[in-house]
């Protein structure tokens, strides 16, 4: 219950400020402000002002915008795609099927996502969407091997064949009795695609393939303060930080929700 | 000489007291066997013993281990005890041995840990020689082979290897052979008795199955919630006194009173079945094998009988269930049922229990969904009425419907399994091992209950099962089942009494016996 409640007292404050930066910002973050460049924090700029004298707290407030919303993507189109082909590949174990969703996997896994990501820019030109549609590709073939392994041990058990005693066939089996005892697992494979995903992204924008100046993203602001590291170590490690509290929270509400979700232990509380 | 005193042995779990004034002793030689069902404590007493008790277990009281305290012994004195003066052996040789490590590896290992100054040569010399005591010659069984290759009963000889390699003066068996069929179960007990004689151990031998303690144990103990109800010599059957152990074995004998009568309808018609499996391939362009698991097996069902069918694990039982139920496809032969080729059609007419009550059902489902399954073969939803009729005729209530299944124990969940079977009616219900995870008790309440079913409703049931006492309780009729052949078959008090072919005369020398009171 602790790290659920730590996990999304964090979640939450970032998710907030991310929906409030639509409404208001302290400082407009496409203004520059030159004369105050690289200040340190104060109580006009919380977290100081970049080498353009733009207010970092605000930056990070619309950061988390393009940070949540494609992490948020790419792991819908990751479960979208993926679970229901891994799933598909249990349900028909051995076959034909199976070993083409399998194989093909296999062969998304086998490239290094930067370098697709790098391909799609490379022919569609850098954004935040291409950047979600490459993140999103990746974490197809996570959820469908995880969502096959775990499918597989299931429909040895017990109930899976009461139900087939049932009548049932492969696809209703597959919604009514696999998938709700896969969710545990899928909720915090979720969370840690979700984390990877906010990672990812940073790193895409970090190289600059990610979401383009003027729009501010956590990745980017990393990169420009890359150079200033040792003159002004604010500037790097307030979106460095911002980073790291986004990804410890949402494991630990992942976590939290899992134990939550599990009947067994729903009692015992 | 005593080995082992357990004195007032109080054990709590937090603030869950576990085990009450629990006292017993094991001498030089002596077996004594620990008897109660699930949840009696019996295990964890064992456990005491060892002191590899679960986190946040304390006990008060006194263990006296070869004239020491176990209670006051610091953990490196307890690790230099462990398997030194006491060996164990579990209940899951599957479990019980690292599949990544080489039986010789596994029982010199033993060695090693309390002998640290002995060669790796000198310790698989001594391995081989405890091997070879528990019957696994090192010519036929070399120390190189794995788990894997190993049948369970040899996996057992395995742990028991393990377990008396450093000749300790006390043995503790935990259910050693609860998950091994009966002729394997014979030889393991013979093997443990032999070792006892020869070595003069003690053995302290836990159970929920009274025939086989009474079979081998000096003295008995029987648990019951924690606490000793109640001690006796081997004969304890005809000396016992209080009324729970008395309600035991009544309940391991129980015989249900049934009063339905067969028809001379078949229902069920198995006309040389046969079911072949692939094997994986030896080599990449080699021929592919198959294994014959059912071979050219025929039988019927008579409407309203009841049907036991006996083998032992790998005897191809499951998978002709499985062929019956229409969820395999046969390779020859076929199965009508009521006449009609087992499929989608006549699906409705039969129904399945299984035997893990644990595994049987989705979590995630309440029980009022889980109990309507079948309806999907009527192609509508169950009525609550009907869910509630199906809950209270295995004496279920209604309001357990919210529940989810694991708020329920081990009998009330198999209840729930017959209600789920019982909710369409239909005419066959198969019952594949449905009572063999069971204490005793609820297993004489279940064949109650199956009883007075099959008269209510009619029902016609076939009984697998590898339990001979279960199976001669509740049918009528009996097959005996062997390399996916069905090698005998007879009215089951003939074939018990009277058994024909030698594979059943093996069969029943072979089962412990509960003595007559």
């Amino acid at each position: 219950m602790r790290n659920l409640i730590f996990g999304l007292t964090l979640t939450a404050i970032f998710a907030l400020g991310a929906a409030l930066s639509f409404l208001w910002t302290p400082y407009d973050v496409t203004v520059l402000d030159i004369a105050n460049k690289l200040k340190t924090p104060t109580a006009d700029h919380w977290f100081g002002t970049d080498h353009f004298g733009r207010d970092i707290f605000s930056m990070i407030m619309v950061g988390a915008r393009t940070s949540i919303a494609v992490a948020i993507v790419a792991v819908v189109i990751g479960m979208g795609l993926g679970v229901p082909l891994g799933l598909t590949a249990a349900a028909r174990k051995g076959s034909l099927l199976d070993e083409v969703i399998m194989r093909g996997n296999d062969l998304i896994f086998a490239f290094p996502s930067l370098l697709i990501a790098i391909l799609i820019t490379a022919i569609f030109g850098p954004s935040a969407i291409n950047a979600i549609i490459a993140i999103g590709i990746f974490n197809i073939p996570v959820f469908a091997r995880l969502t096959r392994g775990a499918a597989l041990s299931l429909w040895t058990r017990d109930y899976v064949l009461a139900a087939r005693v049932a009548g049932k066939g492969a696809v209703r089996i597959s919604a009514e009795h696999i998938l709700p005892n896969l969710a545990n697992l899928l909720i915090v494979q979720g969370t840690i695609q979700f984390s990877l995903g906010i990672l990812a992204e940073a790193a895409l924008s970090y190289v600059g393939l990610g979401a383009q100046p003027p729009t501010p993203s956590w990745g980017r602001m990393l990169a420009d303060a890359q150079t200033l590291i040792a003159l002004a170590p604010h500037v790097a490690l307030f979106p460095g930080f911002a980073i790291l509290f986004t990804v410890l929270g949402l494991n630990m509400a992942g976590d939290g929700i899992r134990d939550v979700l599990d009947p067994k232990l729903r009692v015992e509380r | 000489m005593t080995l082992l005193s357990i004195e007032q042995l109080n054990l709590s779990i937090g603030d869950l007291p576990i085990l009450r004034d629990v006292s017993l002793s094991v001498g030089a030689g002596e077996v004594v066997g620990v008897i109660g069902e699930s949840g009696s404590g019996k295990s964890l007493t064992a456990f005491s013993v060892m002191q590899l008790l679960p986190r946040g277990a304390s006990c008060q009281g006194r263990i006296s281990l070869l004239g020491r305290d176990v209670l006051t012994m610091t953990e490196p004195a307890l690790c230099a005890m462990r398997g030194r003066d006491v060996g164990m052996v579990f209940q899951e040789p599957m479990t019980a041995l690292n599949p990544v490590q080489t039986i010789g590896a596994q029982v010199a290992e033993t060695i090693l840990i309390h002998e640290p100054k002995t060669s790796k040569s000198e310790a698989l010399e001594r391995a081989k020689q405890a091997l070879t005591r528990c019957e696994l010659p090192a010519d036929k069984f070399p120390l190189s082979r794995y788990p894997h290759e190993l049948s369970g009963g040899q996996r057992q000889r395995v742990v028991i290897a393990m377990a008396i390699a450093l000749q300790p003066k006390l043995l503790i068996a935990d259910e050693p052979t609860t998950a091994l069929d009966v002729t394997t179960q014979a030889e393991i007990l013979a093997l443990l008795a032999r070792l006892v004689r020869e070595d003069g151990m003690g053995l302290l031998l836990i159970s929920h199955d009274l025939a086989v303690v009474s079979d081998m144990a000096d003295r008995i103990v029987i648990m019951k919630d924690g606490a000793v109800v109640e001690t006796g010599a081997a004969d304890l059957h005809r000396t016992m006194t209080h009324p729970y152990t008395k309600a035991l074995f009544a309940a391991s004998g129980h015989q249900p009173v049934r009063s339905a009568e067969p028809q001379e309808i078949p229902l069920l018609q198995v006309q040389n079945a046969t079911r072949d499996y692939t094997l994986p391939r030896r080599s990449l362009f080699g021929p592919v094998d198959t294994f014959r698991a059912v071979d050219g097996v025929s039988f019927e069902i008579k409407r309203g009988e009841s049907l036991g069918l006996v083998g032992e694990s790998g005897c191809g039982k499951s998978t002709l269930t499985r062929a019956i139920l229409g969820l395999d496809p046969l390779q020859g032969g076929k199965i009508l049922l009521d006449g009609e080729p087992v499929g989608p059609a006549v699906r409705r007419k039969m129904q399945v229990v299984f035997q893990d009550p644990y595994g049987s059902f989705n979590p995630r489902h309440k029980v009022g969904r889980l109990v309507a399954e079948p309806f999907h073969l009527l192609n509508r939803k169950a009525t609550a009425e009907e869910v509630d009729a199906a809950l209270i005729s295995v004496g279920l209530t209604p309001p357990d419907k919210h529940k989810f299944i694991h708020e329920f124990s081990g009998g009330q969940r198999q209840r729930i399994a017959i209600a789920r079977a019982l909710i369409i009616k239909p005419d066959l219900i198969v019952l594949d091992e449905a009572v063999s995870a069971l204490d005793v008790s609820i297993r004489a309440q279940i064949l109650d209950l199956l009883a007075d079913l099959s008269d209510q409703f009619g029902l016609t049931y076939l009984f697998i099962s590898h339990d001979l006492s279960v199976v001669r309780a509740i049918t009528d009729r009996c097959l005996v089942m062997k390399a996916g052949k069905i090698v005998e078959e007879g009215a089951t008090e003939t074939l018990f009494t009277a058994p024909s072919h030698p594979y059943t005369r093996t069969l029943i020398a072979a089962a412990p016996q509960l003595p007559a009171a």
